[in-house]
């Protein structure tokens, strides 16, 4: 592998000095959280951040106790540490009871193996899985010009929200904890601030080259979920060419804020269509206050799909996303 | 071949005899020894970290280089090479170690971040000298075939097994999932693994 430097901070302020100092040395900085999926690209030369190749410093925010676990906030919510592990996110019980599908989400990432080192700060902000951008073209992702899936082989891309880059973004978790309104905690040099989803991610016609608005020497702490009442039920489906081990051609996130067997208020956000986690909103409003019927489910999987702008070898992921969309309400639903 | 001077000779020597022969060849010319100082030079500065580890219940104090992977260390330092590298980039579980009893790829995680931690590897699991319960009846049910993925499916089954010691068939594949076997010798590693639970655990 290439050389580097490995730094252990033992705090956030720590871990951003020495981001900025290296930094402003001309070096190549790229935090690691488990690190599962960094250190892939940094054996095949990928440049994590793009355009800067393989990274000088690597740091390692293990040793961060303030990112780590899951802790009860003063609102009712959750604030889940930037540094938990998918497995801890899964088998925490504040985390399924109230909300089941982040839970779901979790447990559906890769293997035991990668959710016992994977963290949920880094399963959101990991770069994205187009083959192109992982075997080393040079496309916007990496630091180039152009996107080769437009003209190429882009049966996995997306159908939302795509150009002038289509990949799609690669988090199972992100969805699920879009669907709960989180907040994004993040810190760097000039401070730390709190994103909305819509806020910290990006879409390709606004930064072709990054997939959300982190500058190199900010590291996401913590991820806040506002309070959900006991009346909000959810769940996450993800669909994959193979029973495991791979990431979602689709995925969908769906909460119910139910009264009796009314839908007071619904959030549809899918995973793997779109380069970012993608929120349905006509498909979520026609849930609101309605009693939820197969037949409505089925006009809320047409209405999500509504807008598709397929790629030539992507057409069918919008009857996919369609009925996805329909049976994750109707499972939910119950 | 009961002829064979070479009769005795392991690959591993046989290839590390090799190495050394075509290092001797090469330092005969000027240039080559001026490429060695170059590359002395070049591994002096690689930067690199004193930690504590323990591996197998013992604890040591070993000096990495910080881009070195955990299996590297484990393979190439401390000749622990009962851990395979398999694709080496987190996709067929070949690495497959225990860190603080957790299962985990050793090749996607650096030696670096295991100061501190404790590693048990495929050579940690015998039991005075003898083969574990696991291991016995994969043995006995033909669960290795080719071999190079037994030693990850034995350490996600031995952490299985010490979680929960008597799981459905469907618990063994799904904590067996991150463990790719390309003879696809499933069935028979499942099967090895169910017959471990009767036989009295991991």
């Amino acid at each position: 592998m290439k050389t580097f430097t490995n730094r252990n901070p033992e705090s956030v302020g720590h871990a951003v000095s020495i981001a900025r100092d290296a930094i402003g040395g001309g070096r190549s900085v790229v935090f690691a959280g488990g690190g599962t999926d960094l250190l892939q690209l940094v054996k095949e030369r990928i440049p994590n951040r793009p355009g800067s190749g393989a990274p000088d410093v690597i740091i390692n925010l293990k040793g961060i106790a303030e990112m780590n676990g899951v802790s009860r906030r003063n609102d009712g919510g959750l604030a889940i540490g930037g540094l938990t592990s998918l497995s801890a996110v899964s088998a925490n019980t504040d985390v399924s009871a109230r909300y089941n599908a982040v839970a779901e989400a979790a447990v559906s990432v890769a293997t035991l193996q990668m959710r016992n080192v994977g963290t949920i700060a880094g399963n959101v902000c990991q770069r994205p899985w187009c083959w192109y951008y992982r075997n080393g073209f040079d496309c916007f992702k990496a630091g180039g010009n152009q996107c080769y899936s437009v003209s190429g082989e882009n049966q996995l891309h997306a159908i939302f929200g795509g150009g002038p880059s289509f990949i799609v973004h690669p988090s199972d978790v992100a969805p699920a904890l879009v669907a709960f309104d989180a907040i994004f905690r993040v810190a760097g040099s000039n401070g730390e601030r709190r994103l909305s989803a819509d806020e910290f991610f990006v879409l390709p016609r606004d930064d072709a080259r990054h997939e959300n608005v982190l500058a190199d020497d900010e590291v996401l702490v913590s991820i806040e979920l506002p309070a959900a009442s006991g009346n909000v039920r959810s769940g996450f489906r993800k669909l994959m060419d193979r029973a495991t081990w791979t990431h979602a051609v689709g995925s969908a996130a769906v909460a119910l804020d139910m009264d009796g067997d009314t839908c007071r208020s619904a959030s549809i956000v899918l995973g793997g269509v779109a380069p970012i986690p993608w929120r349905v909103e006509a498909a979520e409003q026609m849930l609101a206050g309605q009693t939820i019927t197969a037949e409505l489910a089925e006009a809320v999987g047409r209405a999500a799909v509504e807008g598709a702008q397929p790629l030539a070898k992507n057409r069918y992921k919008v009857p996919m996303t369609q009925r996805l969309v329909e049976r994750t309400v109707l499972a939910v639903a119950g | 071949m009961k002829d064979s001077t070479n009769g005795d000779l392991s690959r591993r020597e046989f290839i590390g005899g090799t190495g050394a022969a075509i290092v001797a060849v090469n330092a005969t010319t000027a240039t080559a020894q001026d490429r060695d100082a170059a590359e002395a030079r070049a591994i002096a500065e690689v930067p690199r970290t004193r930690i504590e580890i323990t591996v197998n219940g013992q604890r040591q104090s070993v000096d990495v280089e910080d881009r070195w992977t955990l299996v590297e260390l484990l393979r190439d330092h401390l000749g622990l090479t009962g851990t395979r590298i398999g694709c080496n980039r987190g996709e067929c579980g070949a690495c497959t170690v225990l860190i603080d009893d957790e299962p985990a790829y050793a090749c996607s995680t650096l030696a670096v971040w295991a100061d501190g931690r404790s590693i048990r590897t495929v050579e940690g699991v015998e039991r005075d000298g003898k083969v574990s319960t696991l291991q016995q009846a994969f043995i006995e049910h033909n669960a290795p075939q080719c071999g190079f993925c037994t030693s990850g499916q034995l350490m996600s089954a031995t952490a299985l097994l010490e979680r929960n010691p008597s799981p459905t068939a469907q618990e063994i594949r799904e904590a067996l999932s991150g463990n790719l076997c390309r003879c696809s010798n499933y069935n028979a590693i499942v099967e090895a693994v169910q017959a471990a639970v009767k036989m009295g655990g991991a």
